[in-house]
């Protein structure tokens, strides 16, 4: 049994398929990597798994349980987190605040939410704007945030998306530590990334798509040398 | 250290109020500055924490006021145990209000709540044969004296404010606030958005009610145009939120002190301050001043709430660093 | 059968009227994302221009369109520019700011207008305030006749106003994506003064029409308003065909309510279906026909 798989997942927006068939499974403790150009419905796929988009047909199902009929806060419950490529901070509370309200996710009083939130909050490193507000954040601080957030609600599956956009080289290395480390601490990744070498450097297997469908699937050498991948993806940035 | 004696030394004050003060207009003013304490910060719990900005808070007042009406015009039933009917019965009204509302978001909820608010409104005025329409219920006050209703709002202002403090240090606080800043960030950290709207609407149409109640006891008359008035409860209780500070816990205290002492300023001329004037001088065109005032009391809350939102946006309690700002450097201008 | 149809008659007329309110509702509330809590109380000035023109100028009703119209326009253009747009940049926990301000407004004509005028109830008599023809044997009051056809009139000018010029297709791009129209170089503040200013305008219009089949009060802003967003969430919201189906509906529903049920019902005929519409149909008409 896949420990998390999508199955022919299908999301119409009014006659628009913005996601039109795409399956896979991801193993327990893998970094897995989706990618396609802009518009192909990476987010979209995301939005179905965390619940905010009901699929309009196909499954989503984690540990053998199907969840794509669960609502988005009982899916964080199960141990799926997630962050927004439009970042959502909350804004005027701090840092740790943010971080203390996914800690409640968990627990019940204060003292054990802040605990928990302190450890997310190192382990993720943004211990020195701790007290900052969250709007004040520059977006890699908000970027990491949104890690360091859905690392407070304990998640066995993370699903990051575009975490390292708009990030500078080294806050890229330091973005890259940061998942390497999340994930050799026991949590599954799935990713959407743009950034090439940063896709192909952190992922154990790639599943590529386009215009809402799978077009390759394997390691990082074998999608970067599918033909169907270089046309429709590579093909727009790099020809 | 200091700023924590505050609202101890505030509380002192208020308990011994009615033991010096003993005229009855101020004590009648203070009452209702305490039951505007308690409806603002029932306001402040759902709209400024929650974000979820109610103009129909006069639903759950009326409903607490005719509750506790009701019980004692058709049961002869103490007016007082009504007043533990009242917050339930404004729970009750919550319920489907908050079922229907939450749908929507934003401007949208906030229209909802006002026309639920106003179909309780011609509801009761319809059903005449139960609430007695716009005759509306008259009981007889168990008190003459004013200072046991002093100390029942009192008792029931401290309560409520202490009850939102509490609730904003722990869990469900953290949630409410997290709605506000970003309702889908909020569901993604496992917040069931819905659940902790409607727990945050309970808590304001609870004390909301109680306040109505307390109305009905104290003032001994309601009509459905009082207690469910868009402007004298929903928008005022809007103003004490506003004014004070939105989402801060003593913001409410400040707005409605604020807020019920202009209302009274504008009612009154000035605190018949011009009337005053106008007899010592006996000059016509004072009196005549005097006159316009009063008369235009609804006009000058109206240009108040215009003002307010152009210059206060966040209150006396939440805009106090930019206040700050503007008085010191009026003060030395280096 | 008669009865029936006499009722559906004065309640489609009416609608019309409502239909007017709606749109410049609609027009508003796409534009800026807020609900204008002072249509009724603007509607109600425009009424008061009307009433005064008629009674110390002795303009015809109709004749006063051309003043009411343009000045409402203008007061809705500095309403816009000098109170809402202005809150737009207001760091603020509660965006519904603008919506209170609104309330603000209206409260404020009410009374400006009350001390004024005083609450009395004032009406305008013209030779055809309660002139009627017939059709078979329904009865048409010729004032709500040539009311329907201007309300018609300005709703057809109006489509074209929005699908034809550019002005129009500036409003309707601010209100479809406004980060979008200002990539696009429209320049979104303008239009909101504009659109305000049209909103409030074509409010008028509906008001002038009413006034010489009307009472004209003070307090009448109130329930108007109520009435405007009842049509508006009824069509579906910033929808402006919507806006003229919310329109016949209410009108309808409150003439067959304050037949069957009685008068006292008139006002929760339209409440009722407006909870009901939240409940049922969140999206309004809008969602059934996809316009
Ligand atoms: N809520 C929505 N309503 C309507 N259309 C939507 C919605 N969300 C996404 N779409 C459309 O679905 C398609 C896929 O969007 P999606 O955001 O999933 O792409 P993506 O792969 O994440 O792109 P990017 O790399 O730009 O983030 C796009 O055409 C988009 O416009
Ligand atoms: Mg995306």
């Amino acid at each position: 049994m896949a420990y998390f798989k999508v199955e022919s997942l299908v999301k119409y927006f009014g006659g628009l398929a913005a996601v039109n068939g795409v399956s896979f499974e991801v193993a327990k403790g893998e970094i897995f990597g989706l990618i396609g150009p802009n518009g192909s419905g990476k987010t979209t796929t995301f939005n179905m798994i965390s619940g905010y988009h009901r699929p309009t047909s196909g499954r989503v199902i984690f540990k053998g349980r199907e969840i794509h009929h669960l609502k988005t806060y009982k899916i964080c419950k199960l141990g799926i987190g997630r962050t927004f490529q439009v970042v959502k901070p909350l804004g005027r509370m701090s840092v740790l605040d943010n971080v203390i309200a996914a800690a409640f996710s968990r627990v019940n009083t204060m003292a054990e939410a802040r605990e928990l939130a302190q450890k997310s909050i190192e382990f993720c490193g943004l211990s020195h704007v701790r007290d900052v507000l969250a709007k004040s954040l520059p977006i890699a601080g908000r970027k990491r945030l949104e890690i360091t957030r859905a690392m407070a609600t304990q998640p066995e599956l993370l699903l990051l998306d575009e975490t390292a956009a708009g990030l500078n080289p080294t806050e890229l290395i330091e973005a890259i530590d940061l998942i390497k480390k999340i994930r050799d601490n026991g949590t599954t990744i799935v990713i959407i990334e743009h950034i090439m070498h940063v896709i192909m450097t952190i992922s154990d297997r790639i599943h590529a798509i386009n215009f809402g469908q799978t077009i390759a699937e394997g390691t990082p050498v074998e999608v970067a040398r599918n033909q169907a991948v270089i046309e429709a993806y590579l093909g727009t940035d790099y020809a | 250290m200091k700023k924590r004696l505050y609202p101890l030394i505030l509380l002192a004050v208020l308990a011994g109020f009615p033991l010096v003060v003993e005229d009855n207009y101020y004590q009648h003013l203070m009452i209702l500055f305490l039951m505007w304490v308690v409806i603002g910060s029932a306001w402040n719990m759902i709209a400024g924490y929650t974000g979820q900005v109610s103009f129909g808070d006069a639903a759950f007042f009326g409903s607490g006021a005719y509750a506790a009406g009701l019980l004692a015009h058709h049961l002869h039933v103490s007016a007082w145990w009504g007043m533990a009917i009242g917050g339930l019965a404004a729970l009750a009204v919550g319920f489907p209000f908050g079922w229907i509302c939450f749908r929507l978001r934003g401007a949208y909820f906030a229209l909802a709540t006002l026309a639920l608010n106003e179909v309780l409104r011609h509801g009761t005025t319809i059903a005449e044969s139960f609430t007695r329409g716009m005759l509306g219920i008259m009981i007889m006050p168990t008190f003459v004296s004013k200072v046991p209703y002093y100390y029942i709002a009192l008792g029931m202002a401290v309560v409520s404010v202490l009850s939102v403090r509490l609730l904003i240090r722990s869990k469900p606080g953290y949630y409410f606030v997290s709605i506000r800043e970003d309702q889908d960030a909020a569901e993604s950290l496992g917040i069931d958005t819905h659940f902790y709207k409607m727990l945050s609407l309970a808590f304001a149409a609870f004390w909301t009610g109680m306040a109505g109640s307390l109305y009905m006891n104290y003032m001994g008359f309601i009509d459905p145009h009082v207690v469910f008035s868009l402007h004298d409860i929903s928008i005022m209780a809007i103003l004490v939120g506003i004014v004070g500070g939105v989402g801060t816990v003593y913001g409410p205290t400040v707005g409605a002190f604020i807020m019920v002492a202009v209302q009274e300023m504008f009612r009154s001329g000035f605190f018949g301050l011009f009337k005053f004037l106008a007899e010592t001088t006996g000059s016509e065109s004072v009196r005549a001043l005097a006159d316009v005032l009063t008369k235009g009391h609804v006009l000058g809350f109206g240009l108040l709430v215009v003002l307010v939102i152009l210059v206060l946006p966040n209150g006396i309690v939440g805009d106090w660093d930019k206040i700050k700002k503007k008085v010191f450097r009026i003060h030395s201008p280096a | 059968m008669d009865v029936f149809l006499q009722i559906l008659v004065a309640g489609f007329l009416k609608g019309g009227l409502y239909a007017l309110i709606g749109i410049g509702m609609t027009l508003i509330m796409g534009v800026m994302g807020i609900i204008n809590l002072a249509h009724g109380q603007l509607m109600m000035v425009a009424m008061y221009v009307t009433f005064v023109l008629h009674s110390f100028f002795g303009v015809d009703p109709y004749l006063s369109l051309f003043v009411a119209m343009p000045a409402l326009f203008l007061l809705g253009v500095v309403i816009q520019k000098y109170l809402l747009n202005p809150l737009i940049k207001a760091e603020t926990i509660l965006p519904e700011n603008q919506v209170l301000m609104t309330v603000g407004i209206g409260m404020v004509l009410t009374e400006v207008i009350r001390f004024i005028f005083k609450s009395d109830y004032k009406s305008v008599t013209t030779s055809y305030t309660g002139a009627t023809f017939f059709l078979g044997s329904i009865s048409f009051s010729w004032a709500l006749v040539v009311a329907f056809g201007i309300a018609v009139a300005f709703t057809v000018a109006m489509f074209f106003f929005l699908i034809k010029t550019d002005l129009g297709r500036s409003i309707r791009a601010t209100a479809q994506d406004k980060d979008a129209a200002i990539l696009m170089g429209v320049n979104t503040r303008r239009i909101t003064v504009i659109t305000f200013g049209l909103g409030t305008a074509l409010v008028a219009c509906a008001g002038t029409l009413l006034v010489p089949v009307y009472y004209v009060f003070p307090d009448l802003g109130g329930p108007f308003t109520a009435k405007a967003f009842i049509i508006t969430i009824l069509g579906g919201l910033g929808s402006t065909v919507g806006a003229i189906f919310g329109g016949v509906t209410l009108g309808l529903a409150e003439s067959l309510g304050a037949t069957y049920l009685g008068m006292e019902y008139e006002d929760i005929v339209g409440l009722t279906i407006f909870v009901l519409v939240l409940l049922f149909l969140p999206g309004g008409f809008k969602r059934l026909t996809k316009v």
